[in-house]
């Protein structure tokens, strides 16, 4: 009787934190969705733009560099009095130093992006460094991993924010598109339903799903006697591995498996499954 | 035979394990296998068996085994202080009651070596890569521990099986000693299982930007999160094994019908709780060291446990906080029932009440919200206007180390309700004690005050003066009593006149420690983010996100519902032991 009381009780406390974890907001973290820049077609208009989004995106330097000040608010000094004042603090030693004007400022964040330690405004630096190692992770390297040309787009925004015509170069057409990816909790969140899967993928483009008639992929109908769960998944995220007879290779997408989420993977399989033998 | 049935087990093991990766072996001395960078695997790289989600297997073998090796390795360390405590006062009820801690101990240990066997499966099945590149990093470790692990099993069974053996004179130094050993192994043991989840957090030793291995183990090992992490599990185990003996004592109580057995486990719950709360008390500044040492590794990383998608989690952890503070506190109290000068000092209780609830409130009070538009727009913002400011670091500082302060005061006012004080000074050791608590609660809200006036990156320093204030009221305020309450008049403790919800307000104690060491672990490990090795490893398995608060809850509350069953009928079975069936007539 002690242990059915006992357990009761346990019970009964565990039934409330559960119900109080449960009415808070629900997030889920993804993993940085990639996706690719069109460096080529980038305008200087565009790079500022992008420096925007990734400023406060992919980025993370909203994170610090906000009104709580674990970093200098960015977003309400005026940077064109403080970039110059930087510039002639006898504490820099950067490759800025005794230089001026737009050129220079972006020399300046450009380095201060790669070695943050570099010069570190007073009173931010790591607590008992004496202001001269940076908080500041290298934005080239991981978690971060921004790529030249987004470094160079924050560059461009903040040079334009500082009242600058932005001094950095544009990307050329034959720079390696630059990855990007939006914060976890921004993203579009996963499909609910097949048929949403399947839109959100574009299955129907290529194969003939949901009265599509299209017939770039092979027909899907009885695939459940063909192949098991294991080869329907990797024909989906590993689509080269095996290709059906009268169709070529490299036709299908082959980041799906990067794509999509399991519950989706899952959802478009089972689809796939109960697809009739004959439609 | 059991020791036997171990070795074996180790045995067998062993060879799997190197018949598996006989790179463990060779890496040490095979530098061209060292130098490779992380792998970088792929979606198929992860083996997918039947519908098994693989994150929530590991998940749950990973906790349920922590659950147990946190208990399993707590109650050693304060049975080996009993005993001791015990040989030099003459005093045989501790020494019973270390042994008693003990019996539980040793059926809880087979179920960790299992859950530990089956999480080992577990994570080298499901997480091939991962697995093989820890091993690499931490080359011949693995077998270290191994070893360790037989050497603890023998420790364990020599020391339970010797205690009566082995009971009086200098016999019992020698068993002490073994004990002593044991709690070295123990701690050793764990020290070991730190590195490798704390590398993954914040690795050392290698290249940070291929993950080769370009340093020893021992720079693996030593990583910027090491330490902090084996200070709180050091403090977290006294405290949840404490809590967990607590449990037991409470069930037995329940149980037991024998006024003087139930006298027996009424103390035992009383010794459990103090041993639990005073695990307790020092482990807020332990995880302020930690999160300190997390900022300092990586700002984003502690900004995505403090202010990110994990913050809400704080809350939750301050309601359980909460929870084991009240639920504590409301035991003491009923406790003063137990001596007949306790009602002197239950008038005081409603003041505490007051501010153990006032406290709890502070802390549940989030700061920035995850709203929605709308919901922004009427607040004004993602704080309250007023009740915002109570959402940061200097308010729930200040809110804590009250708690903690009046808590003490609860444990005090008990030992003093069956003392009184002979010594002359005794009305003037009264005024500096509570002069002490004045001046000290005064400073404790003034320092939190002045934390609202420093830079965020101070604000965690601005708690220090905080914390030395607490521990100051606690020690000095203790030594007072030491010497006053020499030679004290006492009075009778009527052990086992405590009414029946008081021991559920002590069953509480486990339950919440237990769900509360569910979510810290799901938020360290959700640290990494979508990374195995954090910047060095990326995670490509189909769980690589962090699940939502709602699924981590409902994970944790699956776990810890398994685990309270696991021990509530291990609790039965040690009852049915001894339980002796009467010769029919």
């Amino acid at each position: 009787m002690t242990f059915v009381r006992v357990m009761g009780f346990s019970l009964l406390i565990l039934l409330v934190y559960t119900g109080f974890a449960n009415i808070l907001p629900q997030v889920q973290g993804d993993p940085p969705k990639e996706e690719e820049i069109d460096a080529g077609s980038l305008d200087m208009a565009g790079m500022v733009s992008l420096g925007q989004q990734l400023f406060s995106g992919k980025g993370t330097c909203t994170l610090c560099h906000n009104k709580r000040l674990r970093a200098p608010d960015l977003l309400a000094l005026d940077l064109a009095k403080s970039f110059p004042q930087r510039l002639a603090d006898p504490r820099y030693t950067g490759i800025a130093k005794s230089k001026e004007g737009a050129q220079a400022i972006g020399e300046y964040i450009h380095e201060s992006m790669l070695d943050p330690s570099k010069y570190v405004v007073a009173g931010f630096g790591k607590k008992g460094s004496g202001d001269t190692i940076s908080q500041m992770p290298k934005i080239n390297l991981p978690p971060i991993s921004l790529s030249p040309v987004e470094i160079n787009a924050i560059t461009a925004f903040l040079q334009d924010r500082a009242g600058l015509t932005p001094t950095i170069a544009l990307p050329s057409a034959s720079e390696a598109p630059a990855p990007s990816n939006d914060a976890g909790e921004e993203e579009e969140g996963p499909s609910t339903t097949a048929v949403a899967a399947l839109e959100k993928f574009g299955c129907s483009s290529c194969h003939d799903l949901e009265g599509s008639e299209a017939d770039i992929g092979p027909k899907l109908n009885g695939i459940s006697k063909k192949l098991d769960d294991a080869k329907i998944t990797e024909a989906i995220i590993k689509p080269n591995a095996e290709i059906a007879e009268g169709f070529e290779a490299d036709t299908m997408p082959d980041d799906f498996g990067e794509q999509m989420r399991v519950s989706e993977l899952n959802l478009i399989i089972d689809y796939l499954k109960n697809l009739p033998e004959n439609p | 035979m059991k020791v036997r049935n171990y070795l074996g087990l180790f045995l067998i093991f062993s060879a799997a394990l190197l018949l598996l990766f006989p790179e463990l072996l060779l890496a040490a001395t095979d530098s061209g296998d060292i130098v490779a960078g992380a792998p970088r695997p792929s979606r198929l790289d992860y083996p997918k068996i039947a519908d098994i989600n693989s994150r929530t297997l590991v998940w749950g073998l990973a906790q349920m085994h922590l659950f147990l090796a946190a208990f399993v390795l707590a109650v050693p360390l304060f049975a080996i202080s009993m005993e001791f405590l015990g040989h030099l006062s003459g005093d045989e009820r501790y020494d019973n009651m270390a042994y008693e801690f003990m019996k539980i101990t040793m059926s809880a240990y087979s179920l960790t070596a299992l859950f530990g066997g089956s999480l080992a499966l577990g994570l080298f099945v499901l997480y091939p890569q991962l697995m093989g590149y820890l091993m690499k990093v931490f080359r011949g470790q693995v077998l270290v521990y191994a070893l360790l692990f037989l050497l603890e099993s023998v420790t364990l069974y020599l020391y339970y099986y010797s205690w009566k053996a082995l009971r009086y004179g200098n016999a019992k130094w020698c068993h002490m000693s073994i004990g002593l050993v044991l709690n070295t192994v123990g701690l050793t043991l764990m020290f070991v299982a730190n590195a490798w989840a704390t590398f993954m957090m914040s690795p050392t030793g290698v290249d940070p930007t291929t993950g080769a291995v370009i340093g020893s183990v021992w720079d693996a090992t030593r990583n910027p999160l090491w330490n902090p992490v084996n200070l709180h599990r050091f403090l977290a185990n006294i405290a949840y094994g404490g809590a967990i003996v607590g449990g037991y004592a409470a069930y037995m109580f329940l149980a037991e019908k024998d006024k003087e057995l139930k006298a027996h486990y009424d103390w035992m719950g009383y010794t459990s709780n103090f041993i639990a709360i005073a695990g307790f008390l020092p482990l807020p500044f332990a995880g302020y060291w930690l999160m300190a040492e997390i900022y300092s590794y990586s700002q984003q990383m502690g900004i995505t446990a403090m202010g990110g998608i994990l913050a809400w989690l704080f809350i939750i952890q301050a309601v359980l906080i909460g929870t084991i503070v009240l639920a504590a506190n409301y035991y003491l109290w009923c406790g003063l029932m137990r001596t007949d000068r306790g009602a002197e000092y239950a008038k005081y209780v409603k003041y505490i009440a007051v501010v153990i609830v006032g406290g709890f409130l502070v802390w549940v009070t989030p700061n920035s919200l995850i709203l929605t538009t709308e919901e922004i727009r009427q607040l004004g913002g993602t704080g309250h206007k007023f009740l915002g400011p109570l959402g940061i670091m200097p308010a729930k500082n200040t809110a804590v180390n009250l708690m903690l302060v009046f808590t003490f005061l609860s444990f005090q006012m008990f030992y003093r309700s069956s003392r009184i004080p002979t010594v002359s000074w005794a009305r003037q050791g009264n005024m500096v004690i509570i002069a002490l608590y004045v001046i000290g609660c005064a400073n404790i809200v003034a320092a939190g005050i002045y934390g609202y006036l420093t830079p965020t990156v101070y604000k965690v320093g601005a708690s220090v003066p905080q914390v030395v204030t607490t521990l100051s009221i606690i020690i000095i305020s203790v030594t007072i009593d030491v010497f006053m309450l020499r030679g004290a008049k006492t009075t009778k403790v009527h052990w086992g006149r405590m009414p029946e919800r008081s021991q559920y307000a002590l069953f509480v104690l486990p339950v919440a420690f237990t769900w509360l060491m569910g979510l810290m672990g799901y938020i360290r490990s959700s640290l990494r983010t979508s990374w195995h090795v954090y910047t060095i490893m990326k995670d490509k398995s189909p769980e690589a996100y962090i699940p939502t608060i709602g699924e981590a809850g409902n994970t944790i509350t699956i776990i810890t519902l398994s685990f309270m069953a696991i021990m509530v009928f291990v609790f039965w079975l040690s009852r049915l032991g001894e339980t002796r069936q009467e010769k029919p007539t």
